[in-house]
């Protein structure tokens, strides 16, 4: 394992992200959604650990867990708010729930 | 041998992000992404990482995506107008240009890091420190050392969210 590997972690990340970036702009189901968010933020952790494959301060991998954490709180957030949505809204199409206030 | 380990993790991981682009049925791409979060942790082990691999199956595949299987689970009841048998069907739109963004994306960030250099990475910037086989020690040095006080504050945004989803799933007919 030499270090060429990084332009493939690098090349694998970009690819993750724009596909996420896509799935974000063309699905219109909110879980949906959110899968192409957290694949986007995979795709920055996978980033962060390749670049700190040699490093002996661990700090890529370090910032990589914090991004989990913030990961999973917005996720749960998120579908909270995906439920009350649901709730009132009876549907989780995007293009449908386009009021703030009745 | 590395190389195929590699390269096999690599086109999984690919061909099933596709796949929950490419996918309608919300259930198929949930799965999909089960393996591409699979592939990730892998590729995480063979940069090195097994703390952050095991912590990406716990969360990601543990945590986050039962929660969003969870989420089709409680938001499709109902509005069902298809005939499809169970079928949870996502729906699309600006197909063309969502796409084009994304390969547009993916076009600039492979031209910007096909021009960078990063061979001197390894030799120049961190020297030959021969890194211990497992990472988890080193981890939890730097948990208690340098990044205390993130790791502290982790903990209150992770309760803020606790309190804050249940609070705002809870059904409260009163006000409403």
């Amino acid at each position: 394992m030499e270090n060429n590997y990084l332009s493939y972690y690098l090349l694998l990340s970009a690819l993750l992200f724009s596909i996420g970036l896509a799935i974000v702009i063309v699905k219109r189901n909110i879980i949906v959604v959110l899968m192409g968010i957290e694949l986007m933020l995979n795709a920055v952790n996978l980033n962060l650990v390749a670049f700190s494959k040699n490093d002996p301060n661990l700090q890529g991998q370090m910032f990589a867990l914090f991004v989990m954490v913030v990961a999973v709180c917005e996720a749960v957030v998120a579908l909270a708010i995906t439920l009350k949505a649901f709730e009132h809204f009876k549907t989780v199409n995007l293009d449908r729930i386009n009021e703030l206030k009745k | 041998m590395i190389n195929f380990i590699f390269l096999f993790f690599f086109l999984l991981i690919a061909i099933s992000a596709i796949v929950v682009l490419w996918s309608r049925n919300v259930l198929y791409s949930a799965f999909s992404l089960l393996v591409t979060f699979l592939g990730i942790s892998a590729l995480y082990v063979m940069a090195g990482a097994d703390f952050v691999a095991v912590t990406q199956i716990l969360i990601y595949v543990g945590g986050i995506l039962v929660l969003l299987i969870f989420g089709v689970m409680l938001t499709n009841k109902g509005d069902r107008k298809t005939d499809d048998k169970n079928d949870i069907l996502t729906e699309s739109r600006n197909r063309f240009w969502g796409i084009l963004v994304a390969i547009g994306l993916f076009t600039l960030l492979f031209y910007t890091f096909s021009g960078a250099d990063f061979a001197g990475i390894h030799r120049q910037n961190f020297g030959d420190n021969e890194q211990s086989l497992s990472s988890v020690k080193g981890v939890g040095v730097q948990l208690m050392t340098e990044f205390v006080l993130p790791f502290e504050i982790t903990g209150i945004l992770l309760m803020v969210a606790l309190i804050g989803s249940a609070y705002l799933a809870s059904s409260r007919k009163s006000d409403d």
